[in-house]
């Protein structure tokens, strides 16, 4: 992001770069720099906040009465405290012939159905699994728990992007089933914690990386640190 | 999993260096048009989701809200931006602050690209130039870069 900075002010563009990583932005230092120390992939602080937002906005183009390139840091901080986890209802056992996860997947549509008429689908299904084929990418993952090699499981996709679409699709339900917004990565540990679909992406994951499937094909289906 | 632990996973991503720094003077804010140009990997509906090594862009209408999000990582929250598309591309404030007369103008686009690029060299060379260019014939002055 700091290098699209240096190449549009080359461009004669004027530009104001928000960063969360402090290394990254300070390292690459861009012609204005302004690092909040915020939860990656909340640039602006807190969603559904305009007040804050415009706090952010204020700070980024006071950068612009600068005479030179300049770094500076937010005043504020937004930091995670690794245990929140939203509090979310999960659907009852519908149709005991069906694996949990498939169950639970299924049971969620009204919720995910929900937020997407009020939210729009900003992260959810669709890169490569639609909703309805939600529960059927689950299964493809519950199969290579079960031994089936990845290639032969039926994943309908890459097996990271694939991933996405589940954990998207959950996440959005999220919004369908909670009237404010989550704090950072509370959605995302509800999913992988608490939730039967997480935990078969996280089996599967550990699944294939004991069956020495290559590291890109895995690793990426699951936050990093995971 | 928190997110102090996934900055730490990738705080010592090596990145680009640049020999000098350009510096464009701004015209006074409240007389400039202002974009936005994220590395959320965001697109409409009806435009190309983001290849895994895409470095292209994608041009945002301003006056359209289904946003949609393709970066490729795990690492980081999406949940924020679901609920507030402002989280990331802060274009409720902006026009705003358009209606305050803080700023001239919120241009009528913005641009995407997608951050997960471990080789810029086409986002240097190509991509990045050509967004650049195409924001200067839109008549965009100051550009608001947001990530992920």
């Amino acid at each position: 992001m700091s290098t699209l900075a240096h190449v549009f002010e080359a461009a004669g563009l004027a530009t104001v770069a928000l960063g969360s990583q402090r290394n990254q932005i300070a390292n690459t230092a861009p012609p204005r720099g302004l690092w909040c120390d915020f939860p990656l992939g909340r640039p602006l602080g807190k969603p559904g906040d305009p007040d804050f937002q415009h706090e952010v906005l204020r700070a980024a183009f006071a950068l612009l009465d600068a005479t030179e390139p300049i770094f500076a840091e937010y005043h504020e901080a937004i930091l995670d405290d690794a245990t929140d986890v939203v509090a979310c209802a999960l659907p009852p056992r519908h149709d005991p012939d069906a694996h949990p996860a498939v169950d639970e997947a299924r049971g969620l549509r009204p919720a995910y159905d929900r937020a997407v008429a009020q939210f729009g689908n900003r992260v959810g299904a669709g890169r490569v699994v639609g909703p309805d084929d939600i529960p059927a990418a689950i299964e493809a993952f519950v199969a290579i728990i079960d031994g089936t090699p990845w290639k032969d499981a039926g994943v309908p996709g890459f097996p990271a992007r694939v991933s996405q679409d589940i954990r998207g699709y959950y996440e959005t339900a999220i919004l369908g089933l909670t009237d404010h917004a989550p704090s950072a990565w509370s959605g995302t540990r509800w999913f992988l914690d608490e939730t039967e679909a997480g935990k078969v992406i996280m089996a599967a994951r550990a699944q294939m990386k004991a069956d020495d499937v290559k590291m890109p094909i895995w690793f990426y289906m699951a936050p990093g640190d995971r | 999993m928190a997110d102090e632990h996934i900055k730490a996973m990738t705080a010592d991503i090596p990145t680009p260096e640049f020999e000098t720094t350009a510096f464009t003077t701004p015209k006074p804010l409240a007389e400039a048009t202002v974009a936005l140009v994220t590395t959320a990997a965001l697109h409409h509906p009806d435009q190309d989701d983001f290849g895994g090594n895409d470095s292209g862009f994608r041009i945002l209408d301003g006056n359209r809200r289904d946003y949609q999000m393709g970066h490729w990582s795990p690492n980081f929250d999406t949940i924020g931006f679901a609920y507030d598309i402002n989280t990331v591309l802060p274009l409720d404030r902006l026009n705003e602050l358009a209606e305050q007369g803080v700023i001239g103008k919120v241009a009528d686009h913005h641009l995407a690209y997608a951050g997960n690029q471990f080789d810029l060299s086409a986002i240097r060379m190509d991509s990045g130039p050509a967004g650049a260019q195409w924001m200067k014939e839109q008549g965009v002055d100051i550009v608001l870069l947001t990530p992920v």
